[in-house]
């Protein structure tokens, strides 16, 4: 991986504006909001106001509140399923590319096998098993996310296994797990690092499409898409409701897919 | 070339193993009966007792296993709780209606993205250039649920020029089609720009232009022929995906097909419903992908003589 210092504004800025939305998303129970799960008769279908700045569902619950809080769960899932997604997918990679042979031959047969799926159709299937929930999403997610991972990373220690240091560590008699450990891994953690930029906007997008298909987090815990699964009847009369949760999930995924953007041209990763 | 398609097929028995299995894990996760669970207590007591004879619990974990495989391979995918009709004859009957969805999407897709990739990449870094990438990156960030309701909000419900919902002619194709089509857009129109990049640093480019030829001729008979696998490669994968049923579009815009039988399975826990449109839309999946790789071979002497090699 090249060194490279500068930081372009294009990276920084994407990945500033998603720390300010995480950061208002964990911040959300000490902000003077209204509570997300309050149910108001009096003021169902409010338009946008003073008092509700994107306005009221038809429970009276404040779809400002609501937004802040379905952030957390979403950008949490994805987060989550993104550092395990990256676990699996790097220990995966870094056996098959050091050890190589057979090992290698199972491991990568594995990966083949999950990405012959159609990745939306094995996560319902999977949450469809599972009973709803966070949970299940970010095994659904991860369960398809990691191969990514597994084959950049192997794909890197197939050309770092051989260099002279490793040859070095062995030389002084370094065991296997002693080189993977010390010596190969700590080069291969900022390329998972990258990869997870550049995967996280699609896993924001898969948590909001199995939470719209009612298979995510089960009410009354907000999360954006099952806001606009919910909503979607007072399309007409409320179009509200429905518009501020997916512009929250499409700015979200813009700044990671941005973010992803600049970490590929950056690091010269290949889209394929 | 024929041995290399058995050989394709060949690896398909696993991929068939694998997703009738995770099909099989669900029956036996549902809690109950599982015959019942495979086909609704609606079900004639013959039918009951045909399944029973294949899944029935006195045959073991394996033995179920082998027994479900028996009936999948009759076609026997279950039956609607619902209904109490046969799925796969559902799923069959839907197919076509999902087809043309996918049909028109690509046809909408195609085009428009290889043209948008072919503009960035010779416009490398200028206005238009950027303007693609943020309109593409758009295009992929917009989770298609939204993008459907508020389209249909505002051509079908505000300005009425299309039909909100239902199965039929080009006007009721059109929104769920154009919907559909902007990821496979925005996908296209990235890959065929660093495609394009990548080919044009080539040094038989630059004898090309050497030679005079114009940049027309170089454009279409250097530059797209060499970007043709690439390009293949992400029509078939969203191609396949579309026609194991747009889930969400479908549901949506209230068109008859896979994805929305799917979706109908999940929220009223339809089982075999379920299970049958997975089964059925990964193996159409699978095999869109077996046809993409023996496209290769037709589009690209190179990989031809790889296999040769090999």
């Amino acid at each position: 991986m090249p060194k490279k210092s500068k930081i372009s504004l294009k990276l920084l800025l994407p990945f500033l504006v998603i720390a300010l939305l995480f950061a208002v998303s964990v911040l959300s129970p000490l902000l003077p909001i209204y509570d997300p799960n309050k149910i108001d008769l009096d003021s169902i279908k409010r338009p946008p106001g003073m008092d509700h700045p994107f306005g009221t569902d038809s429970k009276g619950r404040d779809i400002f509140a609501r937004v802040v809080y379905g952030g957390k769960v979403s950008i949490g899932v994805a987060l989550v399923a993104a550092f395990v997604s990256a676990f699996i997918g790097f220990g995966i990679g870094i056996a098959s590319g050091y050890f190589g042979g057979r090992l290698d031959t199972v491991l990568m047969s594995v990966v083949d096998f999950v990405l012959s799926f159609p990745s939306l159709l094995l996560a319902i299937a999977i949450s469809v098993i599972l009973p709803p929930g966070i949970y299940t999403v970010m095994i659904a997610i991860s369960a398809v996310g990691w191969t990514s991972f597994a084959r950049l990373i192997r794909g890197h220690v197939l050309t770092i296994k051989d260099m002279p240091f490793v040859d070095a560590a062995r030389a002084i008699g370094c065991s296997n797990l002693r080189i993977l450990v010390l010596h190969i891994a700590p080069l291969c953690l900022p390329l998972s690092l990258v990869m997870m930029g550049i995967k996280l906007g699609g896993f924001i997008l898969t948590e909001a499409t199995l939470s719209f298909l009612g298979l995510g987090a089960q009410p009354p815990t907000p999360t954006w898409g099952s806001m606009i699964s919910a909503n979607r009847a007072y399309i007409l009369t409320a179009p509200w409701m429905v518009l501020f949760p997916g512009l929250a999930i499409s700015i979200t995924a813009f700044c990671f897919n941005m973010l992803g953007e600049s970490l590929k041209e950056r690091y010269e990763f290949k889209d394929n | 070339m024929t041995a290399y398609v058995l050989k394709r097929l060949l690896l398909l028995i696993p991929l068939l193993f694998g997703i009738t299995l995770l099909a099989f894990f669900l029956l036996k996760a549902l809690p109950g009966d599982p015959v019942l669970s495979l086909v609704g207590e609606r079900a004639d007591p013959e039918v009951i007792e045909n399944i029973r004879k294949e899944i029935g619990v006195d045959k073991g974990f394996i033995g179920q296993y082998i027994g479900y495989l028996k009936l999948l391979s009759h076609g026997d995918f279950g039956r609607s709780y619902y209904t109490n009709r046969d799925v796969l004859k559902d799923i069959v009957m839907k197919f076509p209606n999902t087809m043309r969805l996918a049909f028109a999407a690509m046809l909408i897709a195609v085009p428009l993205g290889i043209v948008a990739g072919f503009i960035s990449a010779y416009k490398r870094d200028r206005f238009i250039d950027r303007l693609i990438n943020v309109v593409s990156i758009t295009g992929l960030s917009i989770p298609i649920f939204w993008s459907a309701i508020i389209i249909m909000l505002f051509f079908s419900l505000k300005l009425k020029l299309f039909p909100p919902s239902g199965t039929g002619d080009i006007r009721f194709l059109a929104l769920p089609a154009f919907v559909l089509s902007i990821p496979a857009m925005a996908t296209l129109s990235r890959v065929t720009r660093t495609t394009i990049l990548d080919i044009l640093k080539m040094p038989y480019i630059n004898t090309a232009r050497a030679k005079g030829l114009p940049s027309i001729k170089i454009s279409i008979v250097h530059v797209l022929k060499n970007a043709i696998i690439p390009i293949v490669t992400i029509i078939g994968l969203d191609f396949g995906s579309y026609l194991n049923g747009a889930v969400v579009t479908e549901t949506i815009f209230g068109w008859d097909g896979i994805g929305r039988f799917t979706m109908e399975g999940i929220i009223k826990r339809d089982y075999p419903v379920i299970m049958g449109c997975i089964i059925f839309g990964t193996a159409v999946f699978v095999f869109v992908n077996l046809i993409t790789d023996i496209l290769y071979h037709y589009l690209d002497p190179r990989i031809r003589l790889h296999a040769k090699e090999k």
